[in-house]
């Protein structure tokens, strides 16, 4: 039993630790240390909170086997996990935050003279409007973690789904949120915080459904922004430090990963969030069919090509991650090296479909990270490097972008390829990409196409280097 | 004339969205998946609500309405909380710098 303004203090800690976890990611080798602090930190929050505790009720002993059981569960999947797919899984634990602070606040509504909120039907008015904040975009975070989860699963179909009077209808709903949330604090009844949680479910919903695919990384960042406000609205009704400090951080980290992702396409939060974009109905792709000349080779002249080149910047993207073509990339890379060639890789915020995929996709495969660039740091290398290697992306470098204000991608920052002496375009066919729009790459008099998946193209290509 | 608790909090609140901006943008770009599933593991401190909400009963009834919202809340913020940290603890492990004398 520890007194209230000890346990305080160690809250207090653990925020500490929280906020030094994050600093440790601004390199990779503090990273692994951050994390550290951010396991003692938790550990710290847990141990108090059972020690606060005054009556050890058997309930206790249940405490600890749901603990365990949740426990197991979460590192079985962290072990199982794939890296491919770290975005679906980053979207699971999302919705997960977000029901647990649902639960939270319904047990702090049914019985709220167990946090000291007053007694049921006479909860304080602040703690009251500060569960309902917290319940509600718990419960957003809980729906729309789900929809995104089955997209990006697969399990849903990537592109968005609209309908008339789609953005009024989310209006109008928003708005029955705000009126339920008055009517609770006037009469307090349970009928109105129920009907507030289910709402909130169906805003989740809604929000996602008409959000294509490749928009998944604001989605997701802007998902972890929710379960970070949603943390911190619980931790005002329950009145803990560790709670509220992590809730801000959680709330503004995503908030900027949402930023960065939206500036990676040139595009506005709103736009991204009102949907629609890239579906398959975009008109522009069908306006110029026009036959244009293509060059397309084999691996063989791919291999030609690189093991003559000086230096090789590779490209990656989705389709990479995809065709989990990270490996025989890496294994292509080593024997380019052992040819001489230097080897570098490029990428783009918006590659793949979370913040950092790309990345975290090279470490997979053993690639050292002071070989990867971001786009700022290295186009303008393009202009003197004799090859590019582009594996599964495709917007992100498309030169009209920079041309054409006509297209729907004009003024997003793409990688300068087109400068390099040669591009490998690996795709599988000439379709265009998640924008809806043609690549002006694939026609240019330095680009040969090698029309293939990603990863058996690579691994041809290593058999003839 | 006596200061509400609330502001208090309320500034930890907000003197915190602004260390979490400092510190989010000093973040490398490359560590941002990282960066998610670590944030997904932190806000799951939640926790300490859910165990509070669990021990509302008694020792007769340890299974009341709240305890259970308490218990499953429980199971889920622990299945993030591992979750969280050992998938990112397996990411960063894979972050390597390139050998000083390759061959």
């Amino acid at each position: 039993m520890i007194s209230a303004n000890l346990l305080a203090i160690f809250y207090l800690i653990s925020g500490i630790l929280f906020i030094l976890a994050l600093r440790g990611l601004s390199s990779p080798e503090t990273s692994r240390q951050g994390n550290l602090f951010g396991i003692i930190g938790m550990a710290i929050a847990i141990t108090v909170t059972f020690l606060s505790i005054d009556n050890f009720s058997s309930g206790f002993l249940y405490v600890i086997l749901f603990l365990l059981i949740g426990g197991s569960i979460g590192a079985f999947i962290a072990f199982k996990i794939p890296m491919t797919a770290m975005p679906e899984l980053v979207a699971g634990f999302h919705s997960l935050v977000g029901l647990a602070a649902v639960f939270v606040a319904i047990s702090a509504f049914i019985s709220p003279d167990v946090f000291n909120l007053g007694s049921s039907g006479n909860i304080k008015l602040a703690s009251l409007i500060e569960m309902s904040i917290g319940a509600a975009v718990g419960a957003i975070t809980f729906s729309g973690s789900i929809i995104a989860f089955l997209k990006l699963r697969g399990l849903m179909s990537g592109s968005p789904i609209t309908f008339p009077g789609q953005h009024i209808l989310n209006l109008l709903i928003l708005i029955s949120i705000i009126i339920l949330t008055y009517f609770l604090c006037l009469n307090q009844s349970p009928n109105f915080f129920w009907s507030l949680i289910a709402i909130s479910f169906l805003v989740g919903f809604l929000l996602i459904i008409p959000i294509g695919g490749a928009d998944m990384p604001v989605v997701i960042s802007m998902l972890n922004s929710y379960s970070g406000w949603a943390a911190a609205g619980i931790g005002f009704t329950l009145e803990n430090t560790a709670l509220i400090i992590t809730g801000a951080l959680v709330g503004s980290s995503g908030a900027i990963l949402s930023y960065i992702m939206c500036k990676g396409m040139n595009r506005s939060f709103f736009n991204v969030i009102l949907g629609g974009f890239g579906g398959t109905d975009q008109t522009s792709s069908k306006t110029s069919k026009e036959q244009k000349p293509v060059k397309s080779g084999n691996a063989d002249d791919a291999a030609f090509l690189m093991k003559n080149a000086s230096s090789v910047i590779i490209v990656p993207g989705y389709g990479m991650a995809v065709a989990q073509a990270q490996h025989a990339l890496r294994e292509m890379v080593d024997s380019l090296k052992k040819n001489g060639v230097k080897v570098s890789y490029a990428i783009h915020p918006v590659a793949g479909r979370m913040p950092g995929h790309m990345n975290v996709l090279l470490a997979e495969a053993n690639v050292p990270y002071d070989e990867v660039f971001e786009l700022e740091e290295i186009n303008n290398d393009f202009a003197n490097c004799d090859v590019a290697y582009v594996i599964g992306a495709n917007d992100v470098t498309n030169p009209v972008a920079k041309t054409d204000p006509q297209s729907p991608i004009y003024g997003m920052p793409v990688l300068d390829v087109e400068k390099s002496k040669s591009v490998l375009f690996v795709k599988r066919s000439l379709s265009p990409g998640y924008a809806g729009i043609d690549n002006d790459l694939f026609y240019r008099d330095n680009t040969l196409m090698l029309f293939a998946d990603a990863k058996k193209m690579t691994e041809d290509i290593i058999k003839n280097l | 004339m006596e200061i509400d608790p609330f502001i208090f909090r309320l500034s930890i609140f907000i003197l915190s969205i602004f260390v979490g901006y400092y510190v989010v943008w000093s973040v490398t770009p490359s560590l941002h998946t990282p960066l998610m599933s670590v944030t997904n593991a932190i806000s799951s401190v939640i926790i300490v609500g859910a165990i509070i909400a669990s021990l509302a009963g008694t020792n007769l009834s340890i299974f009341n309405q709240s305890s259970i919202f308490g218990f499953l809340a429980i199971v889920l913020a622990a299945i993030n909380i591992f979750g969280g940290f050992l998938v990112t603890q397996r990411m960063l492990a894979m972050y390597k710098k390139k050998k000083k004398d390759k061959k």
